[in-house]
């Protein structure tokens, strides 16, 4: 494991990113107008359990949205130049871990917007070191299993449509399980309950970046 | 004979354990009781069993907390229903009764609420006079499955079919990894085809089975919903074939995405269901109890596991040919 080159691919991510403010302009926007259909759509209360479904719908799609794109930027030249400059497993680290920063940022940030259209009722009663915590761990695991999803999409020449029909089914049960946690985490269940969903999740994200860290030199070579 | 004994051998078990599936009867028992509530005095039983022999000699009482009821007039109307009379005594002990007829017991049959000390014990409950049934080789019989308990035999297997040739299909995905071999991918795609079929034998078997016993072909239950979400994981990884034109990079990448596929399927289909298996009603899940304590002499065993094996041979049989015909295809297109 190369710690250095994985920092500075994670750099080149930063600056690349900094240089198109346009993309995090549109994931915002979209997390945005989708949290404002859901409130005109909605009007009035909303109970615990439609709540909590409703905001990991949006952060769902939200996550598709931001992910696609991950790979999307080596085509032919590029990706072959990025070849014979770094480590593969490096590249897969350094993106996982870029793309798990933006969906934890990207998923706080639409917290607060639907907090802020949905009504945070929802959230008194709650457990809330617990909930955003479920909300945090969500987040990574959407952004360990798309990122290689995305990079398959990616190789496969055929970008988002492909990338929703592979990624759908895989993401499940990480969206069951966190969807479970966070629900409970709402509802303000002890910790001793939660505890089984919050490890369930890590096991899944941790055999997920296992599995990206062994597959991807496979996928990246030509 | 070197190259085909095992097909024999499917074709054999197959044969054994699907007639056996349907040929074994299900044992005697009682399953309908009516009324529900006795109270001191005259009562008229109507009984109706299923696979039963009543007679008119045959042996009914009631039994209370030990103490035992004669039937006092029994009058059958044919071999699975009869007419009982009995004359309750004042001050049975318990409120929920139990009925034997013929040596077969209907716990909970009867509930009384005029309760009392006890009764005088006449003494018809004494066990070495029970005419007992020798009914031979029989599957067990319980209320909610009754018949539908054959479909142990089919359901089961199709699962366990489904995951081997998986697990084929992913061996030769790894494989393919290290070497770059198309002919790895196409014995991991023809497997994955296979393994689909069985897939959706498991479904409607299990649906069938689903709509028998808990009343509707599909229920929220986490077995169920792991199966589908295999089933679409599959067929995700056929749609991701189809996208992508040259030969050797679809044999990599949908390898890849068969690890992730397989690495799921384990989760959902073991890992998931005993996570939290208060949503499932399957039996030895949620608290339910399993086959096995049915199954106590081991009756659904003797077919079972040859079912298993035999179902898991024809999977991989198919599946080699499967992979032959695709060769010859490919052979042929050059």
């Amino acid at each position: 494991m190369k710690t250095a080159e994985i920092a500075q691919l994670l750099r080149l991510e930063v600056a690349l990113d900094l240089r198109q403010r346009a993309a995090w302009g549109g994931m915002l926007l979209y997390v945005v107008s989708a949290v404002y259909v859901c409130f005109l759509a909605v009007k009035g209360g909303l109970g615990t359990a439609t709540w909590n479904a409703l905001y990991w719908i949006i952060l769902l799609f939200a996550a598709f949205n931001a992910l696609a794109r991950s790979f999307q930027r080596e085509e032919g030249g590029r990706q072959l130049y990025l070849y014979t400059l770094a480590d593969p497993r490096s590249v897969v680290l350094a993106r996982t871990v870029y793309n798990a920063i933006t969906m934890m940022v990207l998923s706080l940030l639409s917290l607060m917007f639907y907090a802020l259209f949905l009504g945070s009722e929802v959230l008194a009663s709650a457990d809330l070191p617990q909930f955003l915590l479920a909300v945090v761990l969500g987040g990574l695991g959407f952004a360990t299993v798309l990122t290689l999803i995305s990079a398959i999409a990616a190789r496969a020449g055929n970008g988002l449509g492909l990338m929703a029909i592979l990624g759908f089914p895989l993401v499940l049960p990480m969206l069951l399980a966190v969807m479970r946690a966070s629900k409970l985490a709402l509802d303000g269940v002890a910790w001793s309950v939660t505890s089984t969903y919050f490890g369930g999740l890590l096991l899944l994200d941790v055999i997920t970046v296992t599995l990206a860290w062994v597959l991807f030199p496979y996928l990246w070579r030509d | 004979m070197k190259h085909w004994w095992w097909k024999s051998l499917a074709v054999a078990l197959l044969l054994v354990a699907s007639i056996a599936a349907f040929w074994v009867p299900l044992s005697p028992a009682l399953v309908h009781v009516s009324p529900s509530r006795i109270a001191p005095g005259e009562v008229v039983i109507h009984v109706t069993g299923y696979n039963t022999h009543f007679t008119p000699e045959m042996r009914v009482f009631i039994e209370n907390d030990g103490q035992q009821v004669c039937a006092s007039m029994i009058e059958t109307i044919d071999a699975t229903h009869a007419r009982i009379v009995m004359n309750v005594p004042q001050g049975l002990r318990a409120s929920m009764s139990d009925l034997s007829v013929q040596g077969l017991l209907y716990p909970g049959a009867f509930y009384s609420d005029a309760l009392g000390d006890g009764i005088e014990n006449d003494g018809c409950g004494n066990v070495n006079k029970i005419e007992l049934q020798t009914p031979g080789f029989t599957f067990p019989n319980r209320s909610i499955l009754y018949e539908s308990i054959r479909n142990l035999h089919f359901h089961v297997p199709m699962w366990f079919t489904m995951i081997v040739l998986m697990g084929i299909s992913v061996w030769h995905s790894i494989k393919g990894l290290g070497d770059n071999s198309l002919d790895r991918d196409r014995k991991a795609v023809s497997a994955v085809h296979v393994g689909l079929l069985f897939c959706g034998l498991g479904l409607t078997t299990g649906a069938f089975w689903a709509r028998a016993t808990w009343g509707a072909f599909w229920t929220n239950d986490v077995k169920l919903n792991g199966a589908a979400v295999t089933a679409l994981i599959y067929l995700a990884y056929l749609v991701l074939r189809g996208s992508i034109p040259d030969a050797h990079k679809r044999a990599r990448l949908s390898a890849i995405y068969n690890v992730f596929a397989f690495m799921l399927l384990v989760l959902f289909l073991f890992v998931v269901p005993r996570l939290n298996a208060i949503d499932s009603l399957h039996p030895g899940n949620g608290g339910n109890s399993g086959f096995n304590d049915l199954d106590l002499d081991n009756r659904l065993r003797v077919i079972f596991y040859p079912a298993v094996a035999g179902w898991i041979l024809l999977g991989t049989w198919m599946y080699d040919l499967r992979e032959r015909s695709a060769r010859l295809r490919e052979l042929t297109e050059q």
